[in-house]
C-alpha cells in the first residue's frame, strides 16, 4: 500500500511517499512495523498523541483495520485557515 | 465551484460579484478573509509555507461546505484555500456564506472557518530570522470546534 507523510512527519522520516508491503491489520500494527524499521521512523511516530491519520483521504484513528485500504497517510495536527 | 485550492491569490469582491450574479433573492453575504501575520510566539516571519494533502483537501473541504448546507438554509457557500509560500500581509483563505437572512450567514462562515481550521489537511510552517517551525494545533482551535457538536 502507498504510505503518505506531511509537515514534520515528512520531514522526520525524509521522504514524502513510499509503497510498504506489509500484512499490518491495523494503522498501530503499521506503526508498530515502521517504528521497527530504523530509527528515524521511532522519532517520527514517538508521541503518537502528536500524529493523525488518513485511510483513503478520510481521518480516522489509529485502532482503524487495514483491509482494503490503499493509501494510508500520516501527519500533525492540522493548522489550516 | 464551491471549493478551490491554489497557490495563486484570490479576488474578494470579483468572488462575490461571481456569488450575486444573476440573482436578487439573497439577503446577507458573510465573508471572512485570513491573512498572514507577520508575528508568530518565537519572532517575526519573514514567510508562511502551507503544505497540503492534495485530493483529500478538497473533500474534506467539499464534506464541510455540504455540511453547513444541511444546518443553515444557505443559497451558496465558498471557500478558496491557497497553498505554497505565502508572505506576511498575503491572504490566505476566504470564506464567503450567502443566505436570505444574516444570522445564518454569520454562523456558517464561523462554522466553516472553525472546521477548516482543525479538520481540513493544512501544515503550517514560518520561516523567521531564528529558523523554519511547523505552527502547532492550538487547544482553543479544538474547542472551537467542539461548540458545533452540542446539540
Amino acid at each position: 500500500m502507498d504510505v503518505i507523510y506531511f509537515a514534520w512527519v515528512r520531514e522526520r522520516i525524509g521522504l514524502p511517499r513510499e509503497t510498504v508491503d506489509t500484512n499490518a491489520a491495523t494503522v498501530a500494527d503499521l506503526v508498530d512495523e515502521l517504528r521497527a524499521r530504523e530509527p528515524r521512523y521511532a522519532l517520527a511516530f514517538a508521541d503518537m498523541s502528536a500524529i493523525r491519520v488518513a485511510l483513503d483521504q478520510e481521518l480516522t484513528g489509529l485502532d482503524a483495520s487495514l483491509e482494503g485500504v490503499r493509501e494510508v497517510a500520516f501527519f500533525p495536527p492540522m493548522t489550516g485557515g | 465551484m464551491s471549493v478551490r485550492v491554489q497557490t495563486q491569490d484570490f479576488d474578494l469582491s470579483a468572488e462575490l460579484a461571481t456569488m450575486r450574479a444573476g440573482r436578487s433573492d439573497i439577503g446577507a453575504l458573510v465573508t471572512f478573509t485570513g491573512l498572514v501575520r507577520d508575528m508568530a510566539k518565537s519572532g517575526p516571519v519573514t514567510e508562511m509555507e502551507l503544505e497540503h494533502y492534495p485530493g483529500m483537501t478538497e473533500r474534506a473541504l467539499e464534506q464541510i461546505v455540504s455540511e453547513a448546507h444541511e444546518r443553515w438554509p444557505l443559497q451558496d457557500a465558498l471557500i478558496i484555500h491557497r497553498h505554497g509560500p505565502l508572505a506576511p500581509g498575503d491572504q490566505i483563505v476566504l470564506v464567503a456564506t450567502a443566505s436570505p437572512h444574516r444570522h445564518a450567514a454569520f454562523e456558517a462562515a464561523e462554522f466553516l472557518m472553525d472546521y477548516l481550521k482543525s479538520r481540513a489537511p493544512f501544515w503550517k510552517k514560518e520561516h523567521g530570522a531564528t529558523g523554519a517551525q511547523w505552527v502547532d494545533a492550538r487547544e482553543s482551535d479544538e474547542q472551537a470546534l467542539s461548540r458545533w457538536t452540542k446539540s
